[in-house]
């Protein structure tokens, strides 16, 4: 591959980090209300004096100029450090990495069943020749889409763990926690998944090219997964980014639902608590995720699609 | 009498010498074609076909009766303007009917076997194999992620008639046989990487890599410029004579089917309405549906005298019908009030080109590319200039820099006098006033939320002219002008036919009573018959109010019944150019003799 | 929810060369009949349901006495928990409150703040897609850089910061869901704008001697507002799922006010005993948004395109 296309889409990438953190920063510290007074307003900050609160904003830089302020924030988080919380005065990197894991198992099992069970609907959708099966597959995506997860992982906790006790109910432990939370995870983005790539099926079935194959007398398998797939499945692939990002703000919900400790846990209550330092870091951090997917989707493209490598190797 | 019989019979009535010589064709070759039957039994019989469409408001009969023959090594065109269901009939015998098509009746008899009848797992050995597809456009009808060596080794796989690794040999020499330059690295190649004429070449080694006994060719060159269509065709025709395939072409192209068919089938409304052989068609048709597409077929024109000598001819006795559009507020300037008469002075120059380049920036700063290369021409008052190239040529861009869409690079525009090329602001809007446009597609020019009235009215309300009332009367007025009954005012584009939309589109143009309006492919989007009386009308306007066209074309024949003057464009750069008929009787350019020859309906 | 440019596509009409059309038949009438707008819906009993649960949504938001005369906050500890009944058709919650009642109420709250919701991101939305799209250059350039970085951010975890910011509330929240679309909205709209921008009749308006206002106002924006209508409705959906989702987290209404997603939270208490509380808001919450999405389907282009 190009080195120059490479080398493009990395600055790329590096430019919406930096925007990411500009437009946290801006929604964050440029509002009205600074994480000190929120915290004073706090019940744990009831006894803090003026003198003390001063002190607070003099720690966290607030007393100085907004633009100053902006470029130490950056300059620390170049270098890794995103502050300290309000609330525990951990460092918020380290709280980040400490609950990464327990987010990525369910996440993780929840992008495999989305891409599952989501590509598996669309394929089935497009490829049964019976009219009212086909309809019947085809409602599924939108009854997925319109289901709240929050709802929905209440209803598995019901089914599951109370009724039938096949799963446990609460906490992050074992093999078996990890299954209702990655359902509840999965089932909006296998449904968009799901939504897209039956879209786009039923659009490339419907292309000349597959007329000609046809013509050439092939069967419909050949035609459905040695023709249409992989034609279905460029456009489908440029959402993979938010198909992941959508996995990382569901953790909010779902592992609220569930008791279970993570990423999502960890930012329902920096919000509760108006943390601010910690909700930037975990903002900035679902762009990092974002930002990679998406240059691991531009650099596999080519790869999938001549006619992108053409053009990308034309740019070099 | 059913259309078989009746082709018999045209065939015994006028079958001296073009039946001979099919029959003697077939003969040569009925040696070296493997699997030909006895010489009596068409390779293909088509009997009473009935195939329709099943859609909302019940069925729509897309093949009402169709019976044909097509015998081993000859070629049959079945020739009709779009919806007669030649391409449904072609469809249907490939059994690729659309899924909401249903064979209401009628036999496909191919090699004894009813194709009609056939299953879909059955009909499948038979595609591909025996019977090949040639589709309309090659640059969507490969699969643009696979390569072009296994788009051709596919079709030996999928028929067992080679394991995978003859398979891609024998593409390789498929490819070669259907005329592709350098087919081993072709092979390597993918779709986009290959030129539009080089695609379908492609697409004719799939066709024949197993050497089917018939080749479907469904208008197989109309994507494609005119110089690459013709050796296409000869392509197909090669083949056809090498191997003895039956060739069932498609075409809406009179000109096409009388060149390259052993017989001819004239399709109307899903009929058979006529069948014969061209000689005989072509000098004596039966049928008035026949005569009327001789009629309107451009490309058949060649011996006729042009529109404008029709025109001439007749005189000026149609004037009487838009005389009352001079002398109201919406006449133009001073120039436009008296239009000079189709008989003005030669050198009366409207509008002139000095030195015109436009030139693009080619993405991420790699340079420029030239669409309009150093073009000099002038237009004259009450004239026609046509200007003619194939796709790419810079005819298009040259269309916008006259209209001031966009702006030229170098060189000037001078209309009545005037420099226009670097005109903004007010003073360009009113130069609008005087020069309009017509577009080539008519589904796409008209706003789909408009009337018909109030998109006619627009130029007129965008010049503040007139009151509303008076451009009311002034819509109705034009809409007669240009032939269309005043129940269309209240309609939609939406609802209206291609031909219909394309005359709203010049009445709106001619609205403003303008000098000179720019013609871009303004038939190129109808059927021949449609085409014929758009560009009778436009003839019959300039007669009638002394505008001044420039009409682009990529169809030299089309050009040729309208234009005073043409010119001829390639690779952004104007070529040749002069008086009509001096281009088209003695081309100096080597290229315009090729375009010239090109235009089909030349070989018998 | 779904990245929306990708999924919208105003359908494009497939058909073999030879195919009838229905439109090019010269003077037939596209526009049908009483008789044929019952046919178009006979077929589809999903979109009469979809529009009937909206007719019964709607009054619900604005008149909520209109479809029960229960108070929502009068509690009657004899009838806590209770099944649904004849007398309590979805139940009673914790403190013997009508759950019929209260999902009735809450509609207002939801539903308000979803409206301000897409308001915000559709106004917003439209007008920066609207100014990208026609004004083009750097203006383009800046506003879809933004809008790019605002999409890299996934869209809860933008409402949750700006929640953060602005505080608790349900018009916080509302107003920090529909900013979380606004990128998306403007993507949509610019979109629109450059094709209608690009289509020959825009081109022939100015070869006419429009004005760039006059092209503005007569044939970009009527033509470019259809699909506006389509993802208002999609827009709708996502909203509710949006604010009902921060409602449930608590962030939005505050007890004991009824509010759809906070009853689904109050209801996560009793999910062993109390089946209803959950279930019951949880349906109502899909059943809108599936009607509101059906009907952003048929907006786009189903009844241009029946047969």
């Amino acid at each position: 591959m190009p080195a120059r296309y490479v080398a493009r889409r990395v600055v790329q990438a590096l430019f919406v980090l930096w925007a990411a953190f500009t437009v946290s920063f801006v929604i964050l510290y440029m509002l009205p209300g600074d994480p000190v007074s929120v915290l004073a307003g706090s019940d744990s900050g009831r006894d803090i004096t003026p003198e003390q609160l001063d002190a607070l904003r003099h720690e966290y830089g607030l007393d100085r100029p907004v633009i100053i302020q902006y470029l130490t924030r950056l300059a620390d988080v170049v270098h890794g450090e995103f502050g300290r919380s309000v609330q525990s005065h951990q460092p918020v990197q380290t709280m980040i990495a400490d609950a990464l894991p327990a987010t990525a198992q369910i996440a993780g099992l929840g992008l495999l069943l989305a891409v599952l069970f989501g590509t598996g609907l669309a394929l089935a959708a497009t490829y049964v020749s019976w009219g009212w099966l086909r309809q019947a597959l085809l409602s599924l995506p939108p009854l997925g889409v319109a289901i709240p997860s929050f709802w929905f992982g209440l209803l598995l906790l019901q089914v599951f763990s109370f009724r039938l006790g096949l799963f446990p109910a609460v906490g992050n432990e074992g093999l078996a926690g990890v299954v209702l939370p990655a359902v509840t995870l999965a089932l909006p983005s296998a449904a968009t998944i799901a939504q897209l790539l039956a879209k786009s099926m039923s659009t490339t079935l419907r292309e000349p090219y597959i007329e000609t194959a046809r013509a050439k007398g092939a069967g419909r398998p050949r035609i459905h997964f040695r023709h249409a797939v992989r034609n279905a499945a460029l456009p489908a692939l440029t959402v993979a980014g938010l198909v992941v990002g959508n996995l990382l703000a569901g953790s909010v919900v779902t592992e609220t639902v569930f008791s279970r400790t993570g990423l999502g846990r960890l930012t329902a209550l920096a919000v509760g608590t108006q943390d601010i330092p910690v909700v930037q870091g975990l903002v900035v951090f679902a762009a990092l995720v974002f930002v990679l997917i998406n240059l691991a989707v531009d650099l596999v493209y080519p790869l999938l699609d001549p006619r992108i490598a053409r053009r990308s190797a034309a740019v070099s | 009498m059913s259309g078989a019989e009746a082709g018999n019979g045209v065939e015994n009535r006028a079958g001296s010498t073009a039946g001979n010589r099919a029959e003697s064709r077939a003969e040569s070759r009925a040696g070296n074609s493997p699997g030909s039957g006895a010489g009596d039994e068409p390779l293909l019989r088509i009997r009473d076909l009935v195939v329709s469409y099943r859609v909302g408001g019940g069925p729509v009969h897309a093949v009402r009766s169709v019976s044909l023959t097509v015998r081993q090594g000859e070629t049959v065109a079945i020739v009709g303007e779009s919806g007669c269901g030649k391409s449904t009939t072609a469809h249907a015998v490939a059994g690729l009917q659309a899924s909401n098509a249903v064979i209401g009746g009628g036999e496909i008899l191919f090699g004894g076997t009813d194709l009609a009848r056939l299953g879909e797992r059955r009909m499948r050995a038979v595609r591909g194999r025996d019977i090949g597809l040639i589709p309309q456009d090659p640059t969507v009808s490969l699969n643009p992620v696979k390569r072009i060596g296994s788009q051709v080794a596919e079709v030996l796989i999928v028929h067992g008639l080679a394991n995978r690794r003859d398979a891609a040999a024998q593409a390789v020499e498929a490819l070669r046989r259907a005329g592709l330059p350098d087919p081993e690295t072709r092979a390597r190649q993918y779709p986009h990487e290959l030129s539009g004429g080089m695609r379908q070449r492609v697409l004719i080694a799939i066709a024949v890599a197993a050497r089917p006994r018939l080749i479907i060719a469904d208008e197989p060159t109309s994507a494609l410029d005119v110089t690459v269509q013709r050796h296409i065709l000869d392509h197909i025709e090669h083949l056809s004579r090498e191997t003895g395939m039956g060739v069932l072409l498609i075409t809406h192209d009179l000109g096409i089917a009388a060149d390259r068919a052993d017989r001819v089938v004239v399709m109307r409304e899903g009929r058979v309405v006529e069948e014969g052989v061209p000689e005989r068609l072509l000098t004596d048709p039966h049928e008035p549906y026949t005569r009327d597409l001789l009629a309107a077929a451009p490309s058949l024109a060649t011996e006729r005298p042009t529109l404008l000598a029709v025109r001439a001819a007749r005189g000026r006795a149609g004037r009487a019908r838009t005389t009352g559009v001079t002398g109201d507020p919406f006449a133009g300037r001073a120039p436009a009030e008296s239009p000079a008469p189709a008989s003005g002075r030669a050198d009366d120059v409207l509008m002139s080109a000095h030195g015109l380049v436009k030139e693009y920036p080619l993405p991420l700063g790699r340079g420029k590319t030239r669409a309009v290369d150093d073009v000099h021409f002038a237009i004259r008052r009450g004239r026609t200039y046509g200007l003619v190239g194939e796709s790419g040529s810079g005819k298009s861009t040259t269309a916008r820099l006259l209209l001031r869409l966009t702006d030229a690079t170098e060189g000037r525009i001078v209309f009545d006098g005037e420099d226009i090329t670097r005109l903004r602001g007010g003073r360009l809007r009113s130069l609008r006033r005087r020069i309009q446009v017509v577009y080539q597609n008519p589904y796409a020019s008209l706003n789909p939320r408009l009337s018909v009235e109030r998109i006619i009215e627009d130029p007129l309300v965008s010049f503040g002219l007139g009151t509303r009332r008076q451009r009311r009367r002034r819509a109705a007025e034009l809409l007669d002008v240009v032939a269309l009954p005043a129940a269309v005012l209240r309609r939609r584009p939406a609802e209206l036919s291609g031909g219909q939309r394309q005359r709203v589109a010049i009445a709106r143009a001619l609205a403003v009573n303008p000098e000179l309006v720019v013609c871009d492919e303004p038939v190129s989007a109808l059927d021949v018959s449609i085409q014929a009386q758009i560009l009778d009308l436009l003839v019959g306007l300039q007669t009638d109010l002394g505008v001044s066209y420039v009409f682009i074309s990529h169809d030299l024949a089309v050009v040729r019944q309208v234009a005073h003057q043409v010119g001829v464009m390639r690779g952004g750069r104007l070529i040749e150019q002069g008086d009509a008929d001096d281009v088209f009787s003695r081309p100096r350019q080597a290229y315009t003799r090729e375009l010239l020859d090109a235009i089909p309906g030349h070989r018998r | 929810m779904t990245d929306l440019t990708s999924v919208f596509h105003p359908g494009a009409e497939p058909g073999a060369a030879d195919e009838p059309h229905t439109t090019a038949v010269a003077g037939a009438p596209v526009r049908g009949g009483a008789r044929e707008v019952l046919t178009f819906l006979a077929r589809r009993p999903g979109l009469v349901a979809a529009v009937g649960w909206v007719a019964l949504v709607l009054p619900a938001a604005f008149a909520p006495g209109l479809l029960t005369s229960a108070d929502p906050l009068a509690a009657s500890p004899a009838d806590k928990l209770a099944a649904p009944s004849a007398l309590h058709p979805l139940g009673t919650d914790e403190l013997g409150r009508d759950l019929y009642a209260r999902v009735v109420h809450g509609a207002g709250l939801s539903l308000k703040a979803t409206v301000i919701a897409v308001l915000v991101g559709l106004l917003a939305g439209s007008v920066l897609g609207l100014l990208a799209g026609f004004l083009r250059g750097w203006a383009d350039d800046v506003i879809m850089r933004v809008v790019d970085v605002l999409l890299a951010i996934p869209g809860l975890l933008l409402s949750l910061a700006l929640v953060t910011a602005l505080g608790f509330g349900t018009v916080n929240v509302a107003v920090a869901v529909g900013v979380a679309s606004v990128a998306s909205c403007a993507r949509v709209m610019r979109s629109e704008v450059l094709r209608v921008r690009h289509s020959l009749y825009v081109e022939a308006a100015h070869a006419g001697g429009a004005r760039w206002t006059r092209v503005l106002v007569r044939h970009v924006l009527p033509n470019s507002s259809g699909p506006v209508l389509v993802l208002a409705a999609l827009e709708f959906g996502t909203s509710i799922l949006s604010v009902s989702a921060l409602s449930f987290l608590g962030y939005g209404a505050q007890p004991p006010t009824p509010e759809w997603g906070s009853l689904i939270a109050s209801g996560r208490d009793y999910l062993a005993v109390a089946w209803w509380m959950t279930t019951m808001p949880g349906l109502t919450i899909a059943a809108t948004v599936l009607a509101a999405n059906r009907i952003s389907r048929m907006l786009d282009g189903e009844w241009r395109h029946r047969g």
